[in-house]
Order: structure tokens, then sequence, then C-alpha cells
């Protein structure tokens, strides 16, 4: 079958109408631990699934993916079981494939357009990917990267979240002598402080940073980029020829209402930082504390509520409730995290907003005054306003709060450096085509410009700065 | 990469100061920044004021006293150990300038970050007057430090065993009633001495700035463990300070909050003493 599929009459094999289940771990049993949910494909279910793929001529998968992954490349690969073949094909394009298998929204993007979606399920692209990641870990079979001569030109990354690493592994891979900072102790940025251990394990992320590692990039943390170095030292006395920010939106939103300072109140930052990044969650082994409530209220209808809200059962909630100011269909989060939640038995309270919250006479939270929301027209976002029910207002018990309601660029580096163009958000304004600021040589991607996104967006902004570098480095 | 342990010492029974290899910070750090320490891959992230730096020798001064979990560990460590990870300069740096005569009041551990702005302000032309105080007189830090960059030293102690007998507000309560007049006031130390302080320097009109040392993990602005309400607004100590004007903190808050992991302290000290033990 190799590249002759047709799109209009896949006809000469039967298809089979559903994705191959992925077994999970039962809800019961999961929210007492911190263990992936999703065991992953079997080599044998792999292949079966790969085998689903029609091989379209036109491949519009690869429109969906903003990293341009080959996908019916890798997917054929898997299918003849060549799996050697599929992760190169894979790496050549993703340095991070088995994060995307596991956090990418695929449902919005290759799955979303997938041919075979139009009648019947998709082919499980995430789920495939994540296998031949996984496979390659466990059995090595990935050829050596090909990695250009090198070139003799410095590049500093600032930031190791998913735009950095992205760069940095392509720059690499095309010859450069790059230098990765991250402020932290540890690399990964918002894959490791915060998305959560049952969703990516951080040996899973430890892996594909060594990967990134072995292609030459050098890595140094515990470096805050604007206060220890700022950027006009990068490229300058440091030597650096160009430089990409890819410092995330790491600053927590708070919803400005009385009593959110009190104790229990977390950003959703804050509470997965200290369970996920310094591991509270295995206190007192690891020395970072937590306090964690019996009955956790968490506003917000992102996967970052749902991360919170999650980790909230498993550090033994006896109830964790999600509070939503608009409907079910407008919640932003990916429907593979609500069904999860959902099965965990986390609930929801739709179209309520907190007015304030509610503290004992020492400064503890003992619960939230809400208020009643109904739809209205389409804001900007053309999702549907909403619109407070006014007399509608009630309260609730709660001990712990965690606000997850969105996040603003990390502002280190734009106070840093003044040259920088912003925009009203914060956002630094970059060339569309090459993502260079309007500083020469200066580049910036993934949340530090768009505002809180996707992992996969900000890999693909990664990339496509490494590009823009590049071009500005070989006309320099 | 990890920080190497240049010069350690015991400078009372229950505080130490070491100087620590961090050539990249010290090139760059003013009086007032902070560092965040980790001393293994299971510590905890604590802040601490940067109390001196040498930008020649490449290194940074901590001074700590022995409170909690991670502070006892780092107790232990001696010259030539190296800590896990050291990570700066955080904070907002303060140029006070030239402010005229300025009061600088120090608390227990508080002299330790009074000091560095103390340096600063004497070099800046300022009339300095310092007021440090402690629990008794071996308690009583960098005396000699701070009497060669100010031009009046006064000491208290809460016992009497050296200085005034009674707190550093009790001095200063002496000085305006001699008539003394001030331009600016600093006061560093535990909250309820910065709290006592600002009650009383607003009796006088006097502005007074103090620094906080709350509760943090990443240190630049990303989890809001360490906000403060400051005249009604929140603020993070991370990147809005750590310095805040004292009038406007609401000290009720601040207080709770810098308690809230009280119970969490005591289990890992009493966890780390255990293992220690059994060793």
């Amino acid at each position: 079958m190799a590249g002759n599929g047709n799109n209009e009459k896949p006809a000469k094999k039967k298809i089979i109408p559903e994705k191959f289940p992925m077994s999970e771990q039962p809800p019961a049993e999961r929210i007492r631990n911190f263990g992936e949910v999703p065991y992953g494909y079997d080599v044998e279910t792999a292949v079966e699934e790969a085998r689903r793929c029609l091989q379209c001529k036109k491949p519009v998968c690869i429109d969906g993916c903003p990293v341009e992954i080959d996908i019916p490349g890798f997917i054929e690969a898997i299918a003849e079981e060549d799996f050697a073949e599929a992760i190169r094909v894979m790496k050549s394009f993703n340095n991070l494939p088995a994060v995307c298998g596991r956090v990418c929204p695929q449902e919005d993007q290759c799955e979303k357009v997938c041919v075979l979606a139009k009648k019947f399920e998709s082919v499980a692209i995430g789920r495939l990917e994540r296998f031949i990641a996984d496979y390659d870990y466990e059995h090595g079979v990935a050829p050596p990267a090909e990695i250009a001569p090198a070139k003799g030109k410095k590049v500093a990354i600032v930031g190791s979240g998913p735009a950095g690493l992205t760069a940095a592994g392509d720059l690499a891979r095309m010859g450069y002598d790059v230098t990765l900072y991250e402020a932290f102790h540890a690399t990964g940025g918002v894959l490791r402080y915060g998305i959560p251990e049952f969703r990516l394990p951080k040996a899973i992320l430890d892996q594909e940073i060594d990967y990134v590692k072995s292609l030459g990039v050098k890595v140094e943390c515990n470096m805050v980029i604007g206060k220890v170095y700022t950027i006009k030292e990068l490229l300058g006395e440091l030597g650096f020829g160009a430089a990409f920010i890819g410092t995330g939106a790491g600053l927590p939103r708070w919803m400005k209402i009385p009593g959110e300072n009190l104790i229990g109140v977390y950003s959703a930052n804050e509470w997965l930082t200290r369970i996920n990044l310094m591991r509270a969650f295995e206190f007192p082994e690891y020395d970072t504390p937590i306090w964690s409530g019996k009955n956790v209220a968490v506003i917000g209808g992102g996967n970052t509520a749902m991360d919170s809200v999650r980790t909230a059962l498993r550090m033994a909630a006896e109830t964790a409730k999600i509070y939503y100011r608009r409907g079910e269909k407008e919640m932003p989060a990916r429907i593979e995290e609500i069904h999860h939640a959902r099965e965990e038995g986390v609930q929801f309270d739709f179209l309520v907003a907190p007015d304030r919250v509610l503290g004992t006479d020492d400064g503890w939270v003992r619960g939230m005054e809400l208020c009643r929301m109904e739809l209205g027209e389409p804001d900007e976002s053309g999702r549907r306003r909403p619109v407070r029910c006014e007399g509608s207002q009630f309260e609730v018990e709660c001990d712990m709060v965690v606000v997850a309601v969105g996040t603003y660029p990390n502002p280190i580096i734009p106070e840093t450096t003044p040259e920088l163009e912003l925009t009203k958000w914060g956002t630094i304004i970059v060339d569309e085509e090459k993502g260079m600021t309007g500083i020469q040589g200066v580049f910036a991607g993934g949340d530090i410009v768009t505002g809180g996104a996707t992992v996969i967006s900000a890999m693909g902004a990664g990339k496509q700065a490494a590009r823009g570098i590049d071009a500005f480095l070989t006309d320099k | 990469m990890a920080y190497k342990i240049l010069a350690r010492d015991d400078i009372t029974s229950e505080s130490v100061r070491m100087v620590v290899a961090a050539p990249h910070i010290a090139r760059k750090c003013e009086p007032g920044q902070f560092i965040i320490l980790r001393l293994d891959d299971k510590g905890e992230r604590i802040p601490l004021t940067i109390a001196d730096f040498d930008r020649d020798a490449g290194t940074i001064t901590i001074i700590f006293q022995k409170v909690g979990k991670t502070t006892y560990q780092l107790a232990t460590f001696r010259e030539g150990d190296e800590i896990s990870d050291f990570v700066g300069p955080l904070g907002r740096h303060l140029d006070l300038g030239r402010l005229g005569t300025v009061a600088c009041l120090g608390g227990g551990l508080g002299v330790a970050p009074i000091y560095p702005k103390v340096r600063a302000l004497k070099a800046d032309g300022n009339y300095v007057v310092s007021i440090i105080g402690a629990r008794r007189k071996d308690l009583v830090i960098l005396e000699g430090e701070m009497r060669a960059h100010s031009d009046e030293l006064f000491v208290t102690t809460d016992d009497g065993s050296y200085g005034l007998h009674g707190f550093v507000t009790d001095q200063l309560k002496l000085l305006f009633d001699e008539g003394r007049k001030f331009d600016t006031c600093l006061a560093v130390g535990p909250i309820p001495m910065m709290e006592a302080v600002c009650r009383l320097t607003a009796q006088h009109d006097l502005p007074t700035l103090v620094s906080l040392d709350t509760i943090m993990v990443d240190g630049t602005g990303m989890c809001g463990s360490c906000r403060v309400t400051v005249g009604g607004e929140t603020k993070f100590t991370c990147v809005d300070g750590p310095v805040f004007d004292g009038h406007n903190v609401d000290w009720v808050e601040a207080k709770g909050r810098q308690r809230r992991y009280a119970p969490q302290e005591k289990q890992a000290l009493d966890h780390f003493e255990k293992e220690r033990g059994s060793k």
C-alpha cells in the first residue's frame, strides 16, 4: 500500500470504524496514586491501528500539525513494523514525541482533519505517536540523529519549556552551538512544573530532554535571564549571535475578589508547582510542604483547572469541584481530561463565578460566595460572554480554593529589555514569519508571544524561530 | 553545576555565615536583592538575603538562622561542600540614593539584610543611625560591620544583657523623645518587630520601608506564594519587593500567611533530626 492510497476510494481494505482502545488505570485505583492514567498501545494494537490509516495522497493531517510531522510516513512504517524508520521519521520533525503523544489536543488538530473522521473515528495519531516514542525509549531503535557540521555560531535559548526545547533541538541539529537557559533548577518549563505526573510522567520528560541534550544542547539551570544576564549581555559580552525568548506565560491571573489572599487559596501555578516540580506529594521525604484541603474548589475550565482538581483528589480531597463561569460546551479543557476528571469523581458546577472567598477569623478559607451566570452575546473570543444573574448569590463550604483562570506572560525579560515591543497584554510582538522581535537577532515564541496556549503551538513557534534564526545567522 | 561553600562560620549559637562561589550573581547583584537556594534533589527552595557580595572574588555571603529543616541542614554543610542550586539575583534592587538622616533598624537576623543597605546609604552620603536588637547579647550579629558603616549605632537586647534593655522600638522612641528627626526609616526583622516599628513611625509621620521575608517557591513571579497586600493591592514579594512601604502592609494577613506551613515545618525538622540520629 505504500504511498498509493487514494483519498476517494479507500475501498480495497475493510475499514475498522473505531480507534483501537487504549487501556487505562481504573478510576478508583488511580485517584490513590500519581501513576499515569492511560497505559499506551502494545505493539500488536499499534500495528493494527496504524493499518487503519488510508495513506491519503494529500495528507491533510499534516496541515493540522503545528510541527508538520509526516504523519502518514511514520504511521506507514509502524504498519510495516519498521519501528526504527517510524521513529526516524518522527524525530526528524519532532524532538518531543513522547510529550506530544500525551498532551497534544489531537482531536482539534491532526485527528480533526483526518479523512477517516468524516465518516468514522479518525486514526489514533496521538496514541501512535506516543507508542513509537515509548517503543524507542524502551528498545533504543532510533538511528543516531543527523547533525549538520558545526557552524561555529552560538545561539542562546531562554526558557526550557516546549518552545525552547524545540528551538534548541532544531538549531543544534542544524549545527549551531546552543545554550539553553532555565530559571528553575530543572528543565522542561510548564511540562515539569505544570503538567502532573499522571498525565506526563517526569521520567518520560527526562528522556525527551536527554535526547535534546544528546543533540549537543548545553543546559544551564538556575539562570534567571533578565536578572543575571540581560538579553543585551547575551548578544554582547557573552557572544551569542542570536537569542530566542521562550519564557512562557507563567504569571498567575487572579480573580481580584475579596478573600483571595486567605490561607488555602492557591494559584494553580503554586498548587501544581509545589506538587509537580517540588514533589510535595512525597513530603516529608521531599522537603517542600503543601497544605491540601478536604473540600476543594477549583475555579476555571481549562486543562490547568482539570490538572488542579484531579491533583486535589490524589492529595486525598474528599470532594473536588470545578466552578466554571460558562457552560460545559465552552470549557477550553480537552474532552479527554474532562472525561477522566468525571470518571474520577470530580463534580462540576457550570455558569457560576465566585464573588468572594470567605475566611475564618484566623485567615483560613471556609467557603465562597458565588453568583449564577447566564450566557449573553459572544465576546471577542467568539464564545458567549457570561453575564451575572443578580440576586442569585449563594454560599458554598470549602477549605481550599485553586484559582485556574489563566496566566499572564512572564514579565522579567520584557521589564529588563526595554527595547522589546509589547502588546497591551504584555506579550512580545514578533515578525509573524520569522519570529524575530524588533531587536535584531532576538527572536521569541510560545506563550510569551501568544499568551497562554498549547504545548504544541509553542513547539511550532520554536520550530519556526529556529528556521528564522538560521536564516538570520546565514545572511549575517 | 553546584555552588561551593568557600567559608563558613557560626556567628552566634543560632546563626551561620557562609561565603558561596557564585560569580555570575556577584557581578550583578545589588543591596536588597536575594537568592533562592536548594540544598539537594529533595530540597525545598528557600529565599535568603544577599548579606554581602564581592564582585572581584565572585562570592555571595549569606547569613541564616537555624529555624527549619533546610537551615538546620545547611548549617551542617562545611567549607568545600556544595549547594545544589543557587539562583539570583532576585527581587528589586532598591536605589535609595541621598535621603538625609536615615534610621536603620534590624531585629535579630534582620540585621543581615539591613547591613548591605546601611553600607549603600552611608556610601551615598546619608547620615545613618542604626539600631540593632537581639534576644540576648550573644545573639547580636554584625555589630562591628554595622558600626563601621553607621554614624551612630545603638544596640538593644530583650533581656538587658547588652545595650538598652528592650526592643529596637524602645530605642527609637527614646530618640524621638529627644527630638531627633529622621527623613526615612528602614526596618528589617521578624514581622512583629516590623509591625511595631511601623506603628511607632506612623505616629511621627516618618516614611518607613520594610523588607519582607515571605514563603516562596520560584522567586520569579510565577506562583504567588509570597503575595502580600500593600495599600489594598496584592503584591508579589519576589518580583515587586522585597521592600515595601511598611505603613501600607496588611500585617495581620502577612503574619497568618507566614505561619501557614508551621505544622509541616515542624514535621520536616523532626523527620530530618530522626534521619540524622539514625545515621
